[in-house]
Protein backbone atom coordinates (compact mmCIF):
# COMPACT_ATOMS: atom_id res chain seq x y z
CA UNK A 1 0.00 0.00 0.00
CA UNK A 2 1.31 3.43 -0.88
CA UNK A 3 1.42 5.88 1.99
CA UNK A 4 0.37 9.51 1.89
CA UNK A 5 1.54 11.44 4.91
CA UNK A 6 -0.76 14.34 5.78
CA UNK A 7 0.29 14.84 9.39
CA UNK A 8 3.18 17.28 9.21
CA UNK A 9 1.70 19.15 12.13
CA UNK A 10 2.41 16.05 14.27
CA UNK A 11 5.94 15.78 12.95
CA UNK A 12 7.87 15.94 9.70
CA UNK A 13 10.21 13.34 8.25
CA UNK A 14 13.87 13.98 9.04
CA UNK A 15 15.68 15.55 6.09
CA UNK A 16 18.40 13.32 4.66
CA UNK A 17 20.84 16.24 4.79
CA UNK A 18 20.07 16.78 8.48
CA UNK A 19 20.68 13.10 9.22
CA UNK A 20 24.02 13.23 7.35
CA UNK A 21 25.06 16.28 9.36
CA UNK A 22 24.10 14.54 12.61
CA UNK A 23 25.82 11.21 12.06
CA UNK A 24 29.41 12.22 13.01
CA UNK A 25 28.11 13.55 16.34
CA UNK A 26 26.39 10.25 17.05
CA UNK A 27 29.62 8.42 16.28
CA UNK A 28 33.20 9.63 16.45
CA UNK A 29 32.52 13.26 17.42
CA UNK A 30 30.83 12.37 20.69
CA UNK A 31 32.65 14.95 22.81
CA UNK A 32 31.02 17.08 25.49
CA UNK A 33 30.96 20.72 24.36
CA UNK A 34 32.24 21.77 27.79
CA UNK A 35 35.37 19.61 27.58
CA UNK A 36 38.60 21.57 27.30
CA UNK A 37 40.22 19.48 24.58
CA UNK A 38 39.85 18.94 20.85
CA UNK A 39 36.70 16.74 20.89
CA UNK A 40 34.92 19.19 23.17
CA UNK A 41 35.95 22.12 21.02
CA UNK A 42 34.59 20.41 17.91
CA UNK A 43 31.24 19.75 19.58
CA UNK A 44 31.11 23.34 20.84
CA UNK A 45 31.87 24.69 17.38
CA UNK A 46 29.13 22.48 15.89
CA UNK A 47 26.57 23.89 18.32
CA UNK A 48 27.59 27.46 17.60
CA UNK A 49 27.35 26.85 13.87
CA UNK A 50 23.84 25.44 14.38
CA UNK A 51 22.96 28.47 16.49
CA UNK A 52 23.91 30.78 13.64
CA UNK A 53 21.73 28.83 11.22
CA UNK A 54 18.71 28.75 13.52
CA UNK A 55 19.16 32.46 14.28
CA UNK A 56 19.33 33.21 10.59
CA UNK A 57 16.06 31.34 9.94
CA UNK A 58 14.17 33.84 12.11
CA UNK A 59 16.37 36.86 11.44
CA UNK A 60 18.06 37.32 14.82
CA UNK A 61 21.58 37.33 16.26
CA UNK A 62 22.90 33.92 17.37
CA UNK A 63 23.24 35.09 20.98
CA UNK A 64 19.44 35.32 21.19
CA UNK A 65 18.96 31.58 20.59
CA UNK A 66 18.69 29.21 23.56
CA UNK A 67 18.53 25.54 22.59
CA UNK A 68 15.97 23.40 24.39
CA UNK A 69 14.68 19.86 23.97
CA UNK A 70 11.18 20.53 22.62
CA UNK A 71 8.67 23.15 21.58
CA UNK A 72 6.83 22.44 24.81
CA UNK A 73 9.97 23.20 26.81
CA UNK A 74 10.50 26.45 24.91
CA UNK A 75 6.90 27.48 25.61
CA UNK A 76 7.09 26.57 29.29
CA UNK A 77 10.41 28.38 29.54
CA UNK A 78 9.01 31.53 27.90
CA UNK A 79 5.83 31.71 29.99
CA UNK A 80 7.30 30.82 33.35
CA UNK A 81 10.72 32.33 32.81
CA UNK A 82 9.55 35.71 31.52
CA UNK A 83 6.67 36.07 33.99
CA UNK A 84 8.69 35.06 37.04
CA UNK A 85 11.53 37.42 36.05
CA UNK A 86 9.04 40.30 36.11
CA UNK A 87 6.80 39.48 39.03
CA UNK A 88 8.03 42.52 40.96
CA UNK A 89 6.58 44.67 38.13
CA UNK A 90 3.22 42.92 37.93
CA UNK A 91 1.47 39.56 38.04
CA UNK A 92 -0.88 39.63 35.06
CA UNK A 93 -0.30 37.74 31.82
CA UNK A 94 -2.41 37.48 28.67
CA UNK A 95 -2.74 34.45 26.38
CA UNK A 96 -5.35 33.43 23.81
CA UNK A 97 -7.86 30.62 24.06
CA UNK A 98 -6.29 28.90 21.06
CA UNK A 99 -2.84 28.36 22.53
CA UNK A 100 -1.11 24.98 22.67
CA UNK A 101 -1.31 23.05 25.96
CA UNK A 102 2.34 23.89 26.56
CA UNK A 103 1.28 27.55 26.87
CA UNK A 104 -2.06 27.05 28.62
CA UNK A 105 -0.78 24.65 31.27
CA UNK A 106 2.17 26.79 32.42
CA UNK A 107 -0.28 29.73 32.44
CA UNK A 108 -2.47 27.70 34.81
CA UNK A 109 0.61 26.94 36.89
CA UNK A 110 1.23 30.69 37.17
CA UNK A 111 -2.40 31.19 38.21
CA UNK A 112 -1.86 28.78 41.06
CA UNK A 113 1.26 30.75 42.01
CA UNK A 114 -0.68 34.00 42.34
CA UNK A 115 -0.67 35.37 38.81
CA UNK A 116 -3.84 36.49 37.04
CA UNK A 117 -4.24 35.17 33.51
CA UNK A 118 -6.53 36.59 30.80
CA UNK A 119 -7.59 34.16 28.08
CA UNK A 120 -8.45 36.15 24.96
CA UNK A 121 -11.38 35.00 22.82
CA UNK A 122 -11.06 34.46 19.06
CA UNK A 123 -13.46 34.98 16.16
CA UNK A 124 -14.94 32.15 14.08
CA UNK A 125 -11.68 31.88 12.10
CA UNK A 126 -9.59 31.61 15.25
CA UNK A 127 -8.20 35.15 14.96
CA UNK A 128 -7.34 37.29 17.98
CA UNK A 129 -8.44 40.93 17.63
CA UNK A 130 -5.64 43.42 18.53
CA UNK A 131 -8.31 45.73 20.02
CA UNK A 132 -9.40 42.96 22.38
CA UNK A 133 -5.77 42.53 23.40
CA UNK A 134 -5.44 46.29 23.96
CA UNK A 135 -8.39 46.27 26.35
CA UNK A 136 -7.05 43.30 28.29
CA UNK A 137 -3.71 44.93 29.15
CA UNK A 138 -3.49 46.56 32.58
CA UNK A 139 -0.70 48.23 34.54
CA UNK A 140 -0.06 44.81 36.07
CA UNK A 141 0.50 43.05 32.73
CA UNK A 142 4.03 41.72 32.25
CA UNK A 143 3.68 39.25 29.38
CA UNK A 144 1.48 38.51 26.36
CA UNK A 145 1.75 35.21 24.49
CA UNK A 146 -0.18 34.57 21.27
CA UNK A 147 0.40 31.62 18.99
CA UNK A 148 1.80 32.49 15.55
CA UNK A 149 -0.04 29.78 13.60
CA UNK A 150 -2.48 27.23 14.91
CA UNK A 151 -1.49 23.61 14.31
CA UNK A 152 -5.14 22.65 14.61
CA UNK A 153 -6.88 25.09 12.28
CA UNK A 154 -3.91 26.59 10.43
CA UNK A 155 -4.90 30.21 11.10
CA UNK A 156 -2.02 32.69 11.15
CA UNK A 157 -2.51 35.37 13.81
CA UNK A 158 -1.80 39.07 13.12
CA UNK A 159 1.31 38.90 15.33
CA UNK A 160 2.79 42.16 14.02
CA UNK A 161 -0.33 44.11 15.05
CA UNK A 162 -0.71 42.24 18.34
CA UNK A 163 2.95 42.69 19.29
CA UNK A 164 2.69 46.41 18.48
CA UNK A 165 -0.17 46.73 20.98
CA UNK A 166 1.94 45.08 23.68
CA UNK A 167 4.93 47.25 22.85
CA UNK A 168 2.88 50.45 23.21
CA UNK A 169 2.22 49.42 26.80
CA UNK A 170 5.77 48.24 27.43
CA UNK A 171 4.69 44.64 27.81
CA UNK A 172 6.81 41.68 26.63
CA UNK A 173 5.42 39.65 23.76
CA UNK A 174 6.06 35.94 23.14
CA UNK A 175 4.83 33.95 20.17
CA UNK A 176 4.70 30.19 19.83
CA UNK A 177 6.03 29.78 16.29
CA UNK A 178 6.43 26.00 16.51
CA UNK A 179 3.97 25.34 13.67
CA UNK A 180 5.10 28.28 11.54
CA UNK A 181 8.90 28.63 11.77
CA UNK A 182 10.48 26.90 8.79
CA UNK A 183 7.10 26.63 7.04
CA UNK A 184 6.44 30.30 6.36
CA UNK A 185 8.77 33.31 6.44
CA UNK A 186 9.23 34.22 10.07
CA UNK A 187 11.19 37.35 10.88
CA UNK A 188 11.46 38.39 14.51
CA UNK A 189 12.30 41.99 13.63
CA UNK A 190 9.33 42.36 11.32
CA UNK A 191 6.94 40.73 13.77
CA UNK A 192 8.32 42.81 16.64
CA UNK A 193 8.25 40.02 19.23
CA UNK A 194 10.54 39.67 22.25
CA UNK A 195 10.42 35.89 22.58
CA UNK A 196 9.72 33.10 20.11
CA UNK A 197 9.51 29.30 20.36
CA UNK A 198 10.43 27.04 17.47
CA UNK A 199 10.97 23.32 17.07
CA UNK A 200 13.24 21.34 14.73
CA UNK A 201 10.98 18.40 13.93
CA UNK A 202 8.37 20.75 12.51
CA UNK A 203 10.66 21.63 9.60
CA UNK A 204 12.59 18.49 8.76
CA UNK A 205 14.91 18.44 11.76
CA UNK A 206 15.11 15.76 14.44
CA UNK A 207 12.95 15.45 17.54
CA UNK A 208 14.72 16.51 20.72
CA UNK A 209 15.98 19.88 19.50
CA UNK A 210 14.10 23.15 19.73
CA UNK A 211 14.86 26.75 20.56
CA UNK A 212 13.63 29.77 22.40
CA UNK A 213 14.61 33.15 21.05
CA UNK A 214 15.04 35.73 23.81
CA UNK A 215 15.58 39.40 23.03
CA UNK A 216 19.03 40.70 23.87
CA UNK A 217 19.43 41.94 27.42
CA UNK A 218 16.15 40.47 28.57
CA UNK A 219 16.16 38.63 31.87
CA UNK A 220 14.57 35.19 31.97
CA UNK A 221 14.39 32.78 34.91
CA UNK A 222 15.73 29.34 33.92
CA UNK A 223 13.51 26.32 33.86
CA UNK A 224 16.47 24.01 34.40
CA UNK A 225 19.20 25.02 36.83
CA UNK A 226 22.64 23.46 36.81
CA UNK A 227 25.73 24.14 34.76
CA UNK A 228 26.70 26.99 32.51
CA UNK A 229 25.38 25.59 29.23
CA UNK A 230 23.45 28.07 27.08
CA UNK A 231 25.01 30.96 29.07
CA UNK A 232 23.54 29.54 32.27
CA UNK A 233 19.99 29.90 31.02
CA UNK A 234 19.39 26.23 30.24
CA UNK A 235 21.56 23.71 32.05
CA UNK A 236 22.24 20.17 30.87
CA UNK A 237 24.68 18.61 28.46
CA UNK A 238 23.61 19.66 25.00
CA UNK A 239 21.98 17.18 22.61
CA UNK A 240 24.73 17.88 20.10
CA UNK A 241 23.55 15.63 17.23
CA UNK A 242 19.97 16.91 17.43
CA UNK A 243 21.10 20.53 17.62
CA UNK A 244 23.36 20.02 14.59
CA UNK A 245 20.41 18.43 12.76
CA UNK A 246 18.23 21.38 13.69
CA UNK A 247 20.84 23.76 12.33
CA UNK A 248 21.07 21.94 9.00
CA UNK A 249 17.25 21.72 8.72
CA UNK A 250 16.97 25.44 9.52
CA UNK A 251 19.52 26.25 6.83
CA UNK A 252 17.55 24.21 4.27
CA UNK A 253 14.22 25.65 5.39
CA UNK A 254 15.54 29.20 5.11
CA UNK A 255 16.57 28.65 1.49
CA UNK A 256 13.44 26.71 0.48
CA UNK A 257 10.65 28.29 2.51
CA UNK A 258 9.51 30.80 -0.11
CA UNK A 259 9.23 28.25 -2.92
CA UNK A 260 7.76 25.59 -0.66
CA UNK A 261 5.12 27.93 0.69
CA UNK A 262 4.09 28.91 -2.83
CA UNK A 263 3.86 25.29 -3.97
CA UNK A 264 2.07 24.08 -0.83
CA UNK A 265 -0.44 26.92 -0.95
CA UNK A 266 -1.54 25.75 -4.40
CA UNK A 267 -1.77 22.14 -3.24
CA UNK A 268 -3.65 23.18 -0.12
CA UNK A 269 -6.17 25.21 -2.07
CA UNK A 270 -6.77 22.31 -4.43
CA UNK A 271 -7.20 19.93 -1.48
CA UNK A 272 -9.64 22.31 0.23
CA UNK A 273 -11.63 22.69 -2.96
CA UNK A 274 -11.73 18.92 -3.48
CA UNK A 275 -12.70 18.06 0.09
CA UNK A 276 -15.39 20.75 0.28
CA UNK A 277 -17.20 19.08 -2.63
CA UNK A 278 -18.40 16.53 -0.09
CA UNK A 279 -21.70 17.82 1.31
CA UNK A 280 -21.86 19.00 4.93
CA UNK A 281 -18.13 19.44 5.31
CA UNK A 282 -16.81 22.79 6.56
CA UNK A 283 -13.37 24.37 6.52
CA UNK A 284 -12.04 25.33 9.96
CA UNK A 285 -9.75 28.32 10.40
CA UNK A 286 -9.26 31.21 8.03
CA UNK A 287 -9.61 30.58 4.29
CA UNK A 288 -6.48 32.51 3.27
CA UNK A 289 -4.65 33.59 6.44
CA UNK A 290 -3.50 30.04 7.06
CA UNK A 291 -0.39 27.85 6.92
CA UNK A 292 0.51 26.91 3.33
CA UNK A 293 0.25 23.14 3.78
CA UNK A 294 -2.69 23.16 6.17
CA UNK A 295 -6.26 22.09 5.38
CA UNK A 296 -8.58 21.40 8.32
CA UNK A 297 -12.25 20.55 8.37
CA UNK A 298 -15.20 19.44 10.42
CA UNK A 299 -17.33 16.75 8.83
CA UNK A 300 -20.94 16.53 9.95
CA UNK A 301 -22.57 13.35 11.30
CA UNK A 302 -19.41 11.31 11.83
CA UNK A 303 -16.55 11.19 14.29
CA UNK A 304 -12.90 12.10 13.72
CA UNK A 305 -11.09 9.08 15.10
CA UNK A 306 -13.17 6.77 12.92
CA UNK A 307 -12.25 8.92 9.90
CA UNK A 308 -8.59 8.89 10.89
CA UNK A 309 -8.53 5.07 11.20
CA UNK A 310 -10.37 4.47 7.97
CA UNK A 311 -8.13 6.91 6.09
CA UNK A 312 -5.07 5.24 7.66
CA UNK A 313 -6.31 1.90 6.32
CA UNK A 314 -6.06 3.52 2.86
CA UNK A 315 -2.55 4.78 3.59
CA UNK A 316 -3.65 8.36 4.27
CA UNK A 317 -2.31 9.64 7.58
CA UNK A 318 -4.14 12.62 9.09
CA UNK A 319 -4.88 14.11 12.53
CA UNK A 320 -8.13 14.84 14.34
CA UNK A 321 -9.07 17.10 17.22
CA UNK A 322 -12.10 14.99 18.16
CA UNK A 323 -12.73 14.03 21.79
CA UNK A 324 -12.36 10.33 21.01
CA UNK A 325 -8.99 10.79 19.36
CA UNK A 326 -7.63 12.71 22.36
CA UNK A 327 -6.31 10.81 25.33
CA UNK A 328 -8.29 13.16 27.59
CA UNK A 329 -11.53 12.43 25.66
CA UNK A 330 -12.29 16.14 25.51
CA UNK A 331 -13.52 18.06 22.50
CA UNK A 332 -10.96 20.43 21.03
CA UNK A 333 -10.88 23.69 23.05
CA UNK A 334 -9.63 25.46 19.91
CA UNK A 335 -12.70 24.50 17.85
CA UNK A 336 -15.07 25.20 20.74
CA UNK A 337 -13.57 28.66 21.27
CA UNK A 338 -14.19 29.38 17.57
CA UNK A 339 -17.88 28.69 18.13
CA UNK A 340 -17.94 25.19 16.61
CA UNK A 341 -20.57 23.08 18.42
CA UNK A 342 -19.35 20.13 20.49
CA UNK A 343 -20.96 17.57 18.15
CA UNK A 344 -19.53 19.17 15.05
CA UNK A 345 -16.11 19.34 16.70
CA UNK A 346 -16.24 15.52 16.88
CA UNK A 347 -15.95 15.48 13.11
CA UNK A 348 -12.57 17.24 13.08
CA UNK A 349 -10.01 16.14 10.50
CA UNK A 350 -6.70 17.87 9.80
CA UNK A 351 -4.56 17.42 6.67
CA UNK A 352 -1.07 18.94 6.78
CA UNK A 353 1.50 18.76 4.00
CA UNK A 354 5.21 19.47 3.87
CA UNK A 355 8.24 19.59 1.64
CA UNK A 356 8.00 16.00 0.37
CA UNK A 357 4.23 16.11 -0.26
CA UNK A 358 3.24 15.74 -3.89
CA UNK A 359 0.32 16.53 -6.20
CA UNK A 360 -0.32 12.79 -6.32
CA UNK A 361 -0.88 12.81 -2.55
CA UNK A 362 -3.53 15.49 -3.03
CA UNK A 363 -5.17 13.58 -5.91
CA UNK A 364 -5.32 10.41 -3.83
CA UNK A 365 -6.79 12.19 -0.79
CA UNK A 366 -9.44 13.94 -2.89
CA UNK A 367 -10.37 10.60 -4.45
CA UNK A 368 -10.45 8.50 -1.29
CA UNK A 369 -11.79 10.94 1.31
CA UNK A 370 -15.39 11.02 -0.01
CA UNK A 371 -15.54 7.20 0.07
CA UNK A 372 -14.59 7.15 3.75
CA UNK A 373 -17.16 9.82 4.54
CA UNK A 374 -19.89 7.96 2.66
CA UNK A 375 -19.03 4.71 4.41
CA UNK A 376 -19.07 6.23 7.90
CA UNK A 377 -22.27 8.14 7.21
CA UNK A 378 -23.90 4.84 6.25
CA UNK A 379 -23.10 3.68 9.77
CA UNK A 380 -24.15 6.94 11.44
CA UNK A 381 -27.64 7.44 12.87
CA UNK A 382 -27.41 11.12 11.86
CA UNK A 383 -26.91 10.67 8.12
CA UNK A 384 -30.21 12.46 7.54
CA UNK A 385 -29.38 15.34 9.89
CA UNK A 386 -28.63 16.08 13.52
CA UNK A 387 -32.29 16.23 14.54
CA UNK A 388 -31.55 19.21 16.76
CA UNK A 389 -29.05 17.21 18.85
CA UNK A 390 -25.94 19.11 17.88
CA UNK A 391 -26.58 22.04 20.18
CA UNK A 392 -27.56 20.01 23.22
CA UNK A 393 -25.36 18.77 26.02
CA UNK B 1 -3.76 1.04 18.74
CA UNK B 2 -6.65 -1.38 18.54
CA UNK B 3 -6.60 -5.19 18.42
CA UNK B 4 -6.96 -6.94 15.08
CA UNK B 5 -10.48 -7.99 16.01
CA UNK B 6 -11.52 -4.42 16.82
CA UNK B 7 -10.09 -3.24 13.51
CA UNK B 8 -11.92 -6.02 11.66
CA UNK B 9 -15.26 -5.11 13.23
CA UNK B 10 -14.57 -1.44 12.62
CA UNK B 11 -13.51 -1.81 8.98
CA UNK B 12 -16.12 -4.46 8.18
CA UNK B 13 -18.93 -3.83 10.63
CA UNK B 14 -21.67 -6.47 10.78
CA UNK B 15 -25.36 -5.66 11.05
CA UNK B 16 -25.25 -2.00 10.04
CA UNK B 17 -28.69 -0.55 9.54
CA UNK B 18 -32.12 -0.31 11.05
CA UNK B 19 -34.63 -3.13 11.26
CA UNK B 20 -37.91 -2.35 9.56
CA UNK B 21 -40.76 -2.58 12.04
CA UNK B 22 -38.44 -3.39 14.93
CA UNK B 23 -39.71 -4.95 18.13
CA UNK B 24 -37.46 -2.78 20.23
CA UNK B 25 -35.10 0.18 19.77
CA UNK B 26 -32.52 1.51 22.21
CA UNK B 27 -30.36 4.59 21.87
CA UNK B 28 -27.60 5.64 24.20
CA UNK B 29 -25.06 8.43 24.24
CA UNK B 30 -24.85 12.01 23.10
CA UNK B 31 -23.06 13.40 20.04
CA UNK B 32 -21.57 16.24 22.10
CA UNK B 33 -19.65 13.70 24.20
CA UNK B 34 -18.59 11.58 21.28
CA UNK B 35 -20.63 8.45 20.79
CA UNK B 36 -24.24 7.56 20.04
CA UNK B 37 -25.44 4.00 19.44
CA UNK B 38 -28.86 3.03 18.21
CA UNK B 39 -29.67 -0.68 18.33
CA UNK B 40 -32.87 -2.16 16.91
CA UNK B 41 -33.96 -5.75 17.56
CA UNK B 42 -36.40 -8.29 16.18
CA UNK B 43 -37.77 -10.73 18.77
CA UNK B 44 -39.54 -14.06 18.28
CA UNK B 45 -40.81 -15.83 21.39
CA UNK B 46 -38.23 -14.60 23.86
CA UNK B 47 -35.32 -14.85 21.48
CA UNK B 48 -33.56 -12.06 19.59
CA UNK B 49 -33.59 -13.19 15.96
CA UNK B 50 -32.06 -10.09 14.46
CA UNK B 51 -30.19 -7.00 15.61
CA UNK B 52 -28.92 -3.99 13.72
CA UNK B 53 -27.13 -0.80 14.67
CA UNK B 54 -26.36 2.75 13.63
CA UNK B 55 -23.48 4.42 15.45
CA UNK B 56 -21.94 7.88 15.57
CA UNK B 57 -18.56 7.42 17.16
CA UNK B 58 -14.97 6.33 17.13
CA UNK B 59 -13.48 3.08 15.91
CA UNK B 60 -14.10 1.36 19.24
CA UNK B 61 -17.74 2.46 19.35
CA UNK B 62 -18.40 1.07 15.88
CA UNK B 63 -16.58 -2.21 16.64
CA UNK B 64 -18.52 -2.60 19.91
CA UNK B 65 -21.82 -2.04 18.07
CA UNK B 66 -20.90 -4.60 15.44
CA UNK B 67 -19.80 -7.14 18.03
CA UNK B 68 -22.76 -6.78 20.38
CA UNK B 69 -25.29 -7.15 17.54
CA UNK B 70 -23.45 -10.35 16.52
CA UNK B 71 -23.39 -11.65 20.09
CA UNK B 72 -27.11 -11.23 20.82
CA UNK B 73 -28.49 -12.93 17.74
CA UNK B 74 -30.13 -16.21 18.79
CA UNK B 75 -29.90 -15.38 22.48
CA UNK B 76 -32.91 -15.18 24.82
CA UNK B 77 -33.66 -11.72 26.19
CA UNK B 78 -32.32 -12.69 29.61
CA UNK B 79 -29.15 -14.12 28.11
CA UNK B 80 -28.70 -10.91 26.11
CA UNK B 81 -29.21 -8.81 29.24
CA UNK B 82 -26.47 -10.72 31.03
CA UNK B 83 -23.85 -9.65 28.47
CA UNK B 84 -21.51 -7.34 30.34
CA UNK B 85 -19.24 -4.61 29.04
CA UNK B 86 -16.33 -6.91 29.89
CA UNK B 87 -17.82 -9.74 27.75
CA UNK B 88 -17.96 -7.40 24.77
CA UNK B 89 -14.44 -6.11 25.32
CA UNK B 90 -13.16 -9.69 25.71
CA UNK B 91 -14.85 -10.82 22.49
CA UNK B 92 -13.09 -7.95 20.74
CA UNK B 93 -9.72 -9.08 22.04
CA UNK B 94 -9.60 -6.20 24.52
CA UNK B 95 -10.14 -2.44 24.32
CA UNK B 96 -7.75 0.34 25.34
CA UNK B 97 -8.54 1.53 28.90
CA UNK B 98 -9.85 4.92 27.76
CA UNK B 99 -12.21 3.19 25.31
CA UNK B 100 -13.88 0.77 27.76
CA UNK B 101 -16.78 3.19 28.13
CA UNK B 102 -17.68 2.39 24.51
CA UNK B 103 -18.52 -1.17 25.55
CA UNK B 104 -20.65 0.23 28.39
CA UNK B 105 -22.51 2.27 25.80
CA UNK B 106 -23.08 -0.91 23.77
CA UNK B 107 -24.52 -2.91 26.65
CA UNK B 108 -26.65 0.10 27.69
CA UNK B 109 -28.10 0.59 24.21
CA UNK B 110 -28.92 -3.13 24.04
CA UNK B 111 -30.57 -3.06 27.47
CA UNK B 112 -32.69 -0.11 26.38
CA UNK B 113 -33.76 -1.94 23.22
CA UNK B 114 -34.86 -4.93 25.31
CA UNK B 115 -36.66 -2.69 27.80
CA UNK B 116 -38.37 -0.97 24.87
CA UNK B 117 -39.49 -4.38 23.56
CA UNK B 118 -40.82 -5.39 27.00
CA UNK B 119 -42.69 -2.14 27.51
CA UNK B 120 -44.30 -2.53 24.09
CA UNK B 121 -45.44 -6.06 25.07
CA UNK B 122 -47.20 -4.72 28.15
CA UNK B 123 -49.33 -2.35 26.11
Amino acid sequence: MSTHYFDHVATTPLREEALEAMLPYLKEDFGNPLSQYEAGARAKAAIEEAREKVASLIGVRPSGIIFTASGAESNNFAIRGAALARQDKGTHIVVSKVEHHSILNPARFLEKSGFVVSYLPVDEHGLVDPEVLRKSITDETVLVSIIHASPEVGTIEPIKELAAVAKERGVLFHTDAVASAGNIMVDVGELGVDLMSLSAHQFGGPKGAAALYVKEGMRIVPLIYGGIQESGRRAGTENVPAIVGMGRAAELAASEVADNAKRLTKMRDRLIEGILKVPNVHLTGHRTKRLPGHASFVVEFIEGEAMLLMLAAKGIYVASGSACSSKALKASPVLLSMGVSASLAQGSVVFTMGGESTDEDVDYAIEEFPKVITRLREISPYAGGWGGQEESG
Amino acid sequence: MYSEKVMDHFMNPRNVGEIENPDGVGEEGNPTCGDVMRISIKVEGDRIVDAKFKTFGCGAAIAVSSMITEMVKGKTLDEALSISKQNIADELGGLPAQKLHCSVLGSDALRMAIEDYRSRQKK
